[in-house]
């Protein structure tokens, strides 16, 4: 491995375990469920993305680069489903999101 | 070496998702907080993969993104309709799970 | 039959991209009958409720992807201060926004990508109308103002 691709690798790394780590920050620090969603949303776009593109530079030009395209893609096709199928299920019960002004919402949950 | 603090990282933060799954305070937190949970798992995976020179953990990791998917879908679908199966039209009406 | 060709040489690749084995003709032959048992599934299951959804992947489509790459980058960092800054200036909103694609995946393209953005998610959907959580009005109004759904328009029926 060249020292170029072990030097890009660690920033890679390092920048998506920093968006990792925030992203679980948020999850934690927000107020309401409907706001953690987006902290969940960073860790699985860009905190997921850049420490697999690291781990790619690691791997080189070979099979495990390509099975690390492909948990990629499948999370980066899958997690917005996933997200939406949360959201939804919390929005037809009839969850409160909190501080959204009152003209936003449905007549019922007002 | 970067590999090793980043899995540091990734540890630190599944123990946040960790402490918000069980702090809750509804349902979806949690549900959201155990998909969220799954993603790290994945990464983890495949730095481990790394981290022990075995290219195989990527393909656990590939099999465990799969399996967080649907997995998150049915815990939602159970708690929307109580059970797995055909749904009966009167299901999912007056349900609310908190 | 051409679906089906097409189906079984990509999923022959697929195999053998997530396998490594070049080689060995007993496991080369255990991964051909699987590639023919799902394509045998597949088309069965097609029959069952006939609905194909082909992804045609062209430059349109390309160029949409690196434009989403690049909100998405810059989506992240405002959300990613906003999670840091100590006073967290929350101002959430749910807004209603339409979708205007003529197709039914070029709807789910728009709404998913509404949700990969981080600081909106799609919540809801009535019709052609979205129900998007927004974690600040400046991220609402960037939805509302913005030409994410005029460049998913642009895409065509797919």
């Amino acid at each position: 491995m060249s020292l170029l691709a072990a030097i890009l690798a660690g920033m890679f790394l390092a920048a998506g375990a920093i968006f990792v780590l925030i992203g679980s920050f948020g999850l934690w620090r927000l107020p309401d469920f409907y706001t953690r969603l987006h902290a969940a949303g960073i860790t699985d776009t860009l905190g997921l993305s850049l420490m697999l593109v690291g781990m790619m530079f690691l791997g080189g030009w070979t099979l495990v680069t390509v099975k690390l395209v492909f948990i990629m893609l499948l999370i980066l096709l899958t997690s917005p489903t996933a997200t939406h199928a949360v959201a939804n299920a919390a929005y037809t019960v009839g969850l409160r999101p909190f501080g959204v002004p009152p003209e936003d919402l449905a007549e019922k949950d007002r | 070496m970067m590999l090793a603090a980043a899995t540091v990282g990734l540890l630190v933060a599944m123990l946040i998702v960790l402490a918000r799954a069980i702090a809750g305070p509804s349902l979806y937190d949690r549900v959201l907080a155990v998909n969220s949970f799954g993603t790290k798992i994945v990464l983890l995976l495949a730095a481990m993969g790394f981290l022990s020179g075995r290219p195989d953990f990527l393909d656990i990791a590939l099999l465990y993104a799969l399996i967080n998917f649907i997995g998150t879908l049915a815990v939602l679908k159970f708690f929307r309709y109580r059970h797995l199966g055909v749904a009966s039209p009167s299901d999912g009406k007056a349900e609310t799970t908190r | 039959m051409l679906h089906a060709l097409v189906m079984g040489t990509s999923l022959a690749v697929f195999w053998l991209l997530l396998s490594g084995y070049f080689t060995s003709s007993l496991l080369l032959s255990l991964g051909a009958l699987s590639v023919v048992v799902t394509v045998y599934l597949a088309l069965r299951a097609d029959k069952h409720d006939g609905e194909r959804v082909a992804l045609r992947v062209d430059p349109p489509l390309v160029r949409y992807w690196i434009w989403l790459v690049i909100e998405i980058v810059k989506a992240n960092i405002d959300v990613a201060k906003l999670i840091l800054s100590p006073t967290m200036a929350l101002s959430p909103r749910m807004v209603r926004v339409k979708a205007t694609q003529p197709t039914d995946v070029g709807v789910v393209i728009y709404a998913n990508s509404i949700t990969l953005t981080p600081g909106t998610v799609t919540v809801d959907i009535d019709d052609d109308e979205f129900v998007v959580h927004a974690i600040t009005q400046a991220m609402a109004d960037g939805l509302t103002d913005g030409d994410m759904g005029d460049r998913v328009t642009a895409l065509g029926a797919r």
